[in-house]
């Protein structure tokens, strides 16, 4: 058997090559200090082709068009098995590669490995960082969502800041104007079928390269026997993989990519920040303010990548340990605390997300179609603690019925006796009564009849500052003028869509002084408390569109 | 050589653990259906007193369909037929061999299917043909005389 097995591999190899091709290129010859520090490019490899793979998968289930590429995705995130996972690779492994290919290039670096007659070899690495880049910024719109759409507008705009080629660049991105059909085009058509080709070709290049001048040795490594790639090197290399692998299997199980907003140009309430790899960048516009933005927007990049790949010219000095490279760990150390200080300060620097834009639309969302009393009941479920008694969605065995069977069973005014007096409703019935005004128990009960088995989760997924919110909204009758959801009153405007008319300052103001902010309006002046404010502007910034 | 073993276990198990952890949610991703949403509920497809028993005659109406990540309303067929218990049967209007659309020859009181020749009787039975299985049925109900449609499924085996 084996025999027969080892001169079919013979046959095959005499007329294809590839076992005599694979031998040769696993039992390359590599200099004795080889070893845990060269691991990163094959993971950084590894990395790219796990990008490949889940990339293909997500279009399998993607349609690359906005609103439908948001819904595709909402629907992969939410209804396709595995399909959170998969995004959650693809998401992950693209910080991933950033850190492992700016790893592999301070290993380089801090080796010397670039030099003489290297040169090429880094130059085409430098190239290949500046394509992660490339995927990172043009994948960042795919999902558009709100975070996708105001990080490219920032993102663009910064493109059409470069001088004179600023508005080619903008035509190139067809960002001129608004971001829309055709800027999401390009991105898509950049991002999967521009990068990946020319990736291969160059990390082909790349891998060549280093094979055609050998792995860099160390100074004395010509003294020494050399050593086999195949199996030791390839065994430390696939080590790293594996850890690599792991330490992303295990954020895309465990870390939920959010999923925000369909992408709203309207929303005057969204803070744009882009993906955490391009911060400093970011945190450097707001350094070189005025006329001088031009600097941080354009200059120092370029400066910056043409020091790296001039880096093998301007160092042409000889080969030397590691630990003797004391100018080049020092270079290093300066450019991670500038790149650890910006992004620090930037992340310090900008205020938190506001609760209305922060909700994860790849979870549930149906409390956000409640009307109010429904959703205000929520509030008053929670705070006469119902759940400590009984269940909705839930299995857990409770002393008091399931409220799904029982709001079923029961109409509007069973339910309202029911929580004033338990006993007369239900003779026997061990509930203590709910003590609430008639108001608040008239939202408790709209809550009740409002479950379905198909929304009831909405009991526990409301967040609070919208259950708070709408319990403020009823109290302050705020129904009696405005309809929200389709009910209320017709004399102030409806709320839906506020989010889109208004900043929540706007708002805010409003609330305190509508005369001044609207002068001539019937409303009159809240004075909420600060908590009460902010939930009262959250719910409202939260309402659907429509 | 046991240092050269154990390398080479090593990437095998390794690489083998990677492969395996990518292929089974890379299965599941592509071959589970998705979590379903709910059936659309029941649409009216027409009035029953243009139902004469043993006289099938094919109505149209608009159902909605779970489309991936949408919701499509499509114009959709039936073919009705009052059995002689007086009960409702609607069929879906294609063969169950390859998807033809059929059509109910008066001559000979059955469904001919005209690609392959199957042809079925009043109840949905195969009674001749390659026909796999008897018509598939819409859940039907009658409301206020109203025909009402639900879910199209296969009929079932033991009734059918």
């Amino acid at each position: 058997m084996k025999k027969r097995f080892e001169e079919f591999i013979e046959a095959f190899d005499h007329r294809t090559g590839l076992h005599t091709g694979l031998r040769k290129f696993l039992y390359e010859e590599i200099p004795a200090s080889s070893g845990w520090h060269q691991v990163f490019g094959s993971v950084a490899l590894f990395l790219i082709l796990i990008q490949f793979f889940t990339g293909i998968m997500l279009a399998f289930k993607y349609a690359p068009t906005p609103g439908e590429a948001y819904n595709s995705l909402r629907y992969i995130l939410t209804e396709v098995t595995a399909g959170r996972l998969m995004r959650g690779l693809h998401h992950w492994g693209a910080s991933m590669i950033i850190v492992i290919v700016v790893l592999h290039m301070v290993q380089v670096f801090l080796w010397g490995a670039y030099k003489k007659p290297r040169e090429g070899t880094w130059i085409v690495g430098v190239i290949l960082l500046l394509l992660t880049l490339a995927y990172g910024l043009t994948g960042y719109l795919l999902p558009w969502d709100n975070r996708a759409y105001w990080g490219t507008v920032v993102s663009t705009q910064i493109g059409a800041t470069v001088p004179l080629a600023g508005p080619y660049v903008s035509r190139l991105l067809a960002s001129a104007g608004d971001i829309g059909v055709v800027t999401f085009a390009r991105f898509y058509g950049v991002h999967v079928l521009l990068l990946p080709p020319a990736t291969m070709l160059l990390i082909g290049l790349h891998v060549f390269l280093v094979r055609r001048h050998g792995v860099a040795p160390a100074p004395g490594d010509e003294l020494k026997p050399k050593k086999s790639f195949y199996p030791e090197q390839v065994f430390k290399d696939t080590v790293a993989v594996f850890i690599a692998f792991a330490i992303l299997f295990t954020m895309a199980l465990m870390v939920r990519v959010p999923l925000e907003r369909l992408a709203d140009p309207t929303d005057t309430s969204y803070i744009p920040r882009p993906e955490w790899y391009f911060l400093f960048l970011f945190q450097m516009l707001k350094v070189f303010e005025g006329p001088l933005e031009v600097v941080g927007t354009v200059i120092l990049p370029t400066v910056a990548i043409l020091a790296l790949i001039l880096t093998p010219f301007i160092d042409r000095s000889k080969v030397v340990r590691v630990r003797q490279r004391t100018l080049a760990a020092g270079i290093v150390l300066l450019a991670a605390l500038g790149w650890g200080g910006l992004t620090g300060a930037a992340i310090k620097g900008t205020p938190p997300q506001t609760a209305a834009s922060s909700i994860d639309f790849s979870g549930p969302t149906q409390w956000m179609g409640l009307k109010p009393a429904e959703l205000s009941g929520i509030h008053y479920y929670r705070e006469e603690k119902c759940a400590a008694c009984h269940n909705v969605t839930g299995s857990e065995p409770k002393a008091g019925p399931n409220l799904l069977d029982t709001a079923k069973r029961h109409d509007q005014a069973w339910l309202l006796l029911h929580f004033k007096a338990p006993q007369s409703a239900t003779p026997g019935s061990a509930m203590t009564p709910v003590n609430l005004t008639g108001l608040q128990l008239a939202d408790l009960a709209a809550t009740m009849k409002a479950l379905t088995p198909d929304n009831g989760d909405v009991i526990d997924t409301a967040p609070a500052f919208a259950a708070d919110g709408a319990a403020l909204y009823q109290k302050s009758f705020c129904g009696a003028c405005h309809a929200v959801n389709g009910v209320g009153g017709k004399v102030g405007p409806v709320l839906n869509g506020l989010a889109s008319r208004r900043t929540e300052a706007w708002t805010i103001s409003h609330f305190v002084d509508p005369q001044k902010m609207s002068p001539g309006t019937v409303m009159m002046p809240y004075k909420f408390s600060q908590v009460d404010m902010q939930n009262m502007v959250s719910y409202l910034f939260t309402l659907p569109d429509k | 050589m046991p240092r050269r073993a154990f390398h080479l276990a090593a990437i095998y198990i390794l690489g083998a653990l990677i492969s395996v952890a990518l292929a089974i949610p890379t299965l599941i991703y592509l071959l589970l259906p998705p979590k379903t949403r709910k059936d659309t509920g029941w649409v009216d497809a027409g009035d029953i007193s243009q139902l004469a028993p043993g006289a099938p005659i094919e109505l149209s109406f608009q159902q909605s369909r779970v489309d991936g990540w949408r919701v499509v309303t499509e114009k959709k067929t039936a073919w009705v037929v009052k059995q002689s218990d007086n009960q409702i049967v609607a069929f879906g209007p294609q063969c169950t061999h390859l998807g033809c659309a059929y059509h109910w020859d008066e001559g000979v009181k059955q469904f001919a299917c005209p690609c392959h020749a199957s042809f079925f009787a009043l109840d949905g039975k195969v009674l001749s043909g390659p026909a796999p299985r008897p018509l598939d049925r819409y859940a039907t109900r009658v409301q206020d005389n109203r025909v009402q449609l639900g879910a199209l499924r296969p009929a079932d085996q033991r009734n059918g």
